[in-house]
């Protein structure tokens, strides 16, 4: 059985007016990386996105290429199903990281980007944070292919819920001793360390007004979504554009938007316009599923479900909880931002952070989406869930789907399990109506 | 009279409730959900208004339990069943010697045509042993008892008249579905009238003195069910023409069904064809927390059936069989894309079918037992609901489990299980119209 029988056409969905800019500055960036070698601009570095070290790498003039996002491209567009498929036919295991796959699968197939057009060969791969295992291996998948240099800059994981002063100078020497002359040997450019501090001055600005529109949920109604909306919002400053004016008229244009949102009291941009009444407020954990993104959404906002809070939306930075690039630590700031990333957190303090999302943007309870091929998020969801749920009193409910493999979204299980979510929320509402009379 | 009917749609059979004012439950009516909701959903309805007669009956002899009454009852009830077999037949008859036609059956349309008649003769002579006192038959389905039925004789008719059996074969598959997929012929209250002719005739005591049957029978035939609203609930949901406010998701029927059943539940285990569910429930049967399969169905209901479908065996025979056993086999996958390979493959190894059944059904319930660990473990009491509920087998490993994990808890099952999620649904029903709802 299937909920929708169209297949949502990307080029009907409505968009506002930051959605639109965003998608131009990504295609933009795609088009740069396909251009590089024409026009000698500059090297290629891959990295993945919880450590991006954007403005480290902008000091080499490297430009960034993610397979992270290229394989979350590659979903939305509804290629990844054939690449997944290619790489297990070249023999990776169906329980391998989807995104590994879809890349592996992209490679084989030309390395043609979502855009159409190639991608570059990487001339460096930089790998920043390493508390997914999975991506040690990736990179080493890629390294036998492109037979480049590879940086490994080691993170150590928060087990303790603190970044300790020994964990920053650890991270702070391998940056002076190893990647930043890897860098400046590959690019055959100088570390300036000005140059450095001017970027990362930049990237605060934009942080600063990227923390103002996810807080801006806490408004009801919520005039964001903070999870679907969400991964618009976060793709310049988690890709290649922090650090980057660009970066910075983008949050500020996307700021004024949802400011004047806020003003008239209008709720979030749906692909199907705005967003009837707000009925349920959800704090989510785990990304979601991209090859039926806007199929999963519309189970979303067809039931009047907003996302005020996620998880996701901090892999890539935790900003709104106060941290900020810091031109005068130019090589701890990053040390701190790859130490800090949502991933790199403990289970007790992810177990906080949701819990403080759903009481401080009065939020219904907390919805799990757990992705079939990433463990480096779903172990210990279950755990967290349980955790959120006894702290706030507040229902949780919990999805499976996957990133990029489109085998693994069955979308009557997903509906099934959300509508049942929001009429368990309903149920309890109205049972503590009865309650509260009584 | 007011009634509120829950309807659960589910991949294999389709449930109905039929609820009065004071909630207490009429009828119950189940039918196979042959991929085709809207029919499964109507005849499940109509299955249930006829059950909800015989309640009515019931009551009209003011509560008399006399060993006559219930006799009466009963054979008034198989007299029905007799009743819309025969319609049923009728209608297949037809619709198989329309589907005589084709390249096929070039030059045999005719003797095919009688090969099927005399087919029929057949089943029409053996249709009242089928529905005789103490009959016992594998299913109530029509499609079931009639099939297998059908392909016996025409395994006879075929040797006698030289028709191949595959051609009959053909015939009856095509027409079965064709049959199964019209909505159910109205004029029930006739069909009442004559299955209650056919037994006074056939037991003239029923009727000794001035005792007269029809009376009561009619009076109650003359209340009038009125279905004042209706919740559908379960897999098919979405495919109904029904109104948000007439669906629930099946998850809350559930929960608040067993409530109704035992309400002291606070822990449900549901195994449908498809679903496994592990649902908590608070003491007013709302919705605590829940957990199901993702879209593997692996261990579910469908399960068994493959694994019956490949023993050529029925599905109500696979518990009983499985109860044989006192060496299970260890059965690790419950996939049941390779149930098939993986039945054989212990067969091959000349394990014994009792153990491997046994095997399998532990798989089943080892499986719901992570389900509803992750759903916040077992509460007493404790619910299971569902088509599997029904099958021993499947029961004693769950109660084996859930005492080596969560010691003495107090295990439901009720006899109508498997209409649990229907009466979540017609409670729900009962709710909304209270509320102002209108059907």
């Amino acid at each position: 059985m299937t909920t929708t029988a169209k297949r949502p056409d990307p080029k009907d969905a409505l968009k506002d007016a930051s959605m639109v800019k965003q998608k131009d500055m990504m295609a933009g960036h795609y088009e740069r990386l396909s251009r590089v070698e024409e026009t000698g601009e500059g090297k290629v570095a891959a990295t993945f996105v919880p450590g991006n070290l954007n403005e480290l790498i902008m000091c080499f003039d490297l430009v960034n290429n993610l397979p992270e996002v290229n394989a979350i491209q590659s979903g939305l567009r509804k290629q990844s199903g054939g690449y997944v498929m290619d790489a297990e036919k070249a023999g990776h295991s169906e329980d391998v990281c989807t995104y590994v796959k879809s890349d592996i699968g992209m490679m084989a197939r030309g390395n043609i980007g979502p855009h159409g057009k190639k991608l570059p060969d990487p001339n460096v791969l930089l790998l920043s944070y390493t508390g997914c295992f999975t991506f040690m291996k990736w990179f080493e998948l890629l390294r036998e292919q492109y037979n480049c240099e590879t940086i490994m800059l080691h993170t150590p994981y928060t087990g303790d819920g603190k970044i300790t002063r020994n964990m920053i100078e650890y991270m702070v020497k391998q940056l002076k001793e190893q990647v930043i002359p890897t860098l400046e040997r590959v690019s055959g450019v100088k570390f300036d360390i000005d140059r450095l501090r001017e970027y990362l001055k930049k990237s605060a600005q934009a942080e600063d007004d990227l923390v103002w529109v996810l807080q801006s949920a806490k408004n009801k109604p919520s005039p964001i979504d903070a999870y679907f909306g969400g991964i618009y919002y976060i793709g310049p400053i988690f890709g290649a554009f922090r650090g980057t004016d660009d970066a910075i008229d983008y949050y500020r244009f996307l700021r004024e938007e949802v400011e004047d949102r806020v003003a008239k009291g209008l709720g979030p941009v749906t692909p199907d316009g705005d967003m009837g009444e707000e009925k349920y407020r959800l704090v989510t954990e785990g990304p979601p599923n991209y090859t039926n993104f806007r199929q999963f959404w519309k189970m979303f906002y067809d039931e009047g479900a907003v996302v005020v809070a996620s998880s996701y939306t901090k892999v890539g930075g935790v900003y709104d909880l106060g941290f900020r690039h810091d031109p005068d630590k130019p090589l701890e700031t990053p040390a701190e931002y790859c130490l800090g990333g949502y991933t790199n957190r403990s289970l007790p303090q992810r177990v906080d952070m949701l819990a403080n999302y759903i009481n401080e943007y009065e939020a219904d309870g907390l919805l799990v989406n757990s992705i079939k091929s990433c463990n480096s998020f779903s172990a210990g969801q279950l755990l967290i869930m349980r955790e959120v749920e006894k702290r706030t009193g507040k229902p949780a409910a919990f999805v499976e789907t996957d990133l990029v493999d489109p085998r693994y979204f069955s979308a009557a299980n997903v509906k099934n399990r959300l509508e049942s979510y929001f009429q368990m929320i309903d149920q309890k509402r109205s049972g503590q109506r009865i309650k509260g009379a009584a | 009279m007011k009634t509120f009917v829950g309807i659960d749609l589910g991949s294999t059979t389709t449930k109905a409730v039929l609820l009065d004012e004071e909630g207490e439950v009429l009828g119950r009516g189940i039918t196979n959900s042959r991929s085709n909701y809207k029919t499964a959903a109507s005849v499940a309805g109509q299955e249930a208004a006829i059950d909800a007669r015989f309640v009515l009956f019931r009551r009209e002899f003011a509560g008399e339990t006399s060993d006559l009454v219930e006799d009466f009852l009963n054979d008034l009830e198989r007299s029905f069943r007799l009743e819309q077999f025969l319609e049923q037949v009728e209608d297949l008859q037809e619709t198989c010697s329309g589907n005589v036609a084709g390249e096929r059956f070039a030059g045999r349309e005719a003797a095919t045509r009688d090969a099927i008649g005399e087919i029929f003769i057949r089943l029409r002579a053996g249709a009242s042993e089928l529905f005789a006192r103490g009959a016992k038959r594998k299913s109530d389905f029509f499609r079931d008892i009639a099939g297998s039925r059908y392909l016996t004789i025409a395994e006879d008719v075929a040797h006698e008249s030289g028709i191949p059996y595959d051609m009959l074969l053909n015939v009856y598959d095509k027409s079965i579905i064709e049959v199964e997929n019209r909505p159910p012929a109205g004029g029930m209250a006739d069909k009442f009238r004559r299955a209650l002719d056919r037994v006074v005739a056939e037991t003239p005591e029923y009727e000794a003195g001035s005792r007269d049957m029809h009376e009561p029978v009619e009076r109650a035939l003359g209340i009038e069910l009125e279905e004042s609203y209706l919740v559908g609930t379960g897999y098919g949901r979405v495919t109904l023409p029904f109104s948000k406010d007439h669906i629930r998701s099946e998850i809350l029927c559930h929960g608040l069904g067993a409530h109704m059943m035992f309400p002291d539940t606070r822990t449900v285990l549901d195994i449908g064809g498809q679903d496994t569910k592990g649902i908590q429930v608070d003491n007013r049967g709302i919705v605590d927390n829940f957990q199901m399969n993702d879209r593997c169905a692996a261990g579910c209901g469908r399960y068994l059936g493959y694994i019956a479908d490949e023993m050529n065996m029925g599905l109500h025979e696979l518990g009983p069989m499985a109860m044989k056993s006192d060496r299970p086999a260890r059965i690790n996958s419950t996939c049941t894309v390779f149930a098939g390979a993986e039945l054989r493959d212990r067969l091959a190894l000349g394990e014994k079918r009792e153990d491997i059944l046994a095997g399998l059904h532990r798989a089943i319930i080892l499986r719901a037992m992570s389900i509803l660990s992750r759903s916040g473990g077992v509460s007493d009491q404790f619910t299971f609901t569902g088509g599997v509920a029904k099958n021993d087998a499947a029961v004693r490993e769950l109660k084996k489990l859930i005492f080596e994990n969560y010691g003495e808890v107090t295990i439901n099952i009720d006899p109508n299980s498997i209409y649990t999620g229907a009466l979540g649904a017609s409670e729900f029903a009962r709710r909304a119209h209270a509320e102002g709802g209108t059907a």
